[in-house]
């Protein structure tokens, strides 16, 4: 946990972050044409962008410890 | 997972495209000018912060040096393509390898030549800037090459909803693509 504490903390994961409010914004808007809507679709998006990649890094972060 | 209710239906929404041909056309040479010309102002404004924030921090992170068009032996720049959807900012890019290509020296030196390739030549040799730069700037050479290329992705989509409209506009009136007679009257008689 430790590990994956210090790999959280790595300032390389962070980059994600604007990427991530850029993107779904983005998409959302490309989508509907209202101020709510977009957000409402860009939360969703960037929550399941979240979840996504957070997995992989899971995924990831098991296989760097097992091999 | 979601904290608020979802809203409500959007109520019929009245978008006028103008031209899109031309929306699309300005807004491929500047994130969100389309939607200006279309008076999309809220659009325009996201697209804008959204999509230019995400390549200027890109080009900042790399230095200036992750934006640069070369297609030589060398250096297969594939990912300029994809940086060039934004347009305009990219644009330097092209000028500086023309003139690199002319001279073997790239424009404002002193500036730290930014959108240059990294081929140069010196006292009559080729030489091949390139590995200093991941030398150098290391992992931000990735990360900026990243930035700058979902920036013009991003903008391909911007240039779309100025050319399309929204995908999911109004509800119960689902529109075709955009070259669809029935889409175009439902755009300009809403």
């Amino acid at each position: 946990m430790l590990l994956l504490a210090a790999s959280l903390l790595a300032k390389q994961v962070w980059y994600i972050v604007p990427l991530i409010l850029s993107v779904s914004l983005v998409y959302g808007a490309t989508r509907h044409e209202l101020p709510r809507p977009i957000l409402y679709h860009a939360w969703h998006t960037a929550v399941w962008m979240a979840i996504f990649m957070g997995g992989i890094f899971i995924v990831l972060w098991l296989v760097s410890l097992w091999v | 997972m979601a904290t608020s209710p979802p809203p409500s239906p959007e109520p019929p929404l009245e978008i006028d495209l103008r031209d899109p041909h031309v929306a699309a056309l300005l807004a491929w040479l500047w994130p969100g000018a389309g939607h200006l010309y279309q008076r999309r102002y809220m659009k325009a404004g996201l697209f804008m912060v959204c999509i230019l924030s995400t390549y200027f921090f890109g080009l900042a992170l790399g230095e200036g040096k992750v934006v640069y068009a070369a297609w030589n032996a060398a250096d297969r720049r594939w990912q300029y393509p994809l940086q060039l959807g934004v347009g305009l900012p990219a644009a330097p890019a092209i000028v500086q390898s023309l003139v690199v290509r002319r001279t073997g020296q790239p424009m404002l030196s002193a500036l730290g030549a930014p959108m240059a390739p990294p081929q140069r030549i010196e006292n009559g040799l080729p030489v091949n800037l390139l590995p200093e730069w991941h030398k150098t700037l290391n992992m931000r050479f990735e990360l900026g090459t990243l930035y700058t290329m979902i920036a013009g992705l991003l903008n391909i989509l911007a240039i779309w909803d100025a050319y399309g409209g929204p995908v999911i506009g109004e509800p119960g009136k689902e529109r075709g693509p955009p070259g669809d007679d029935k889409s175009k009257d439902k755009k300009k008689a809403a």
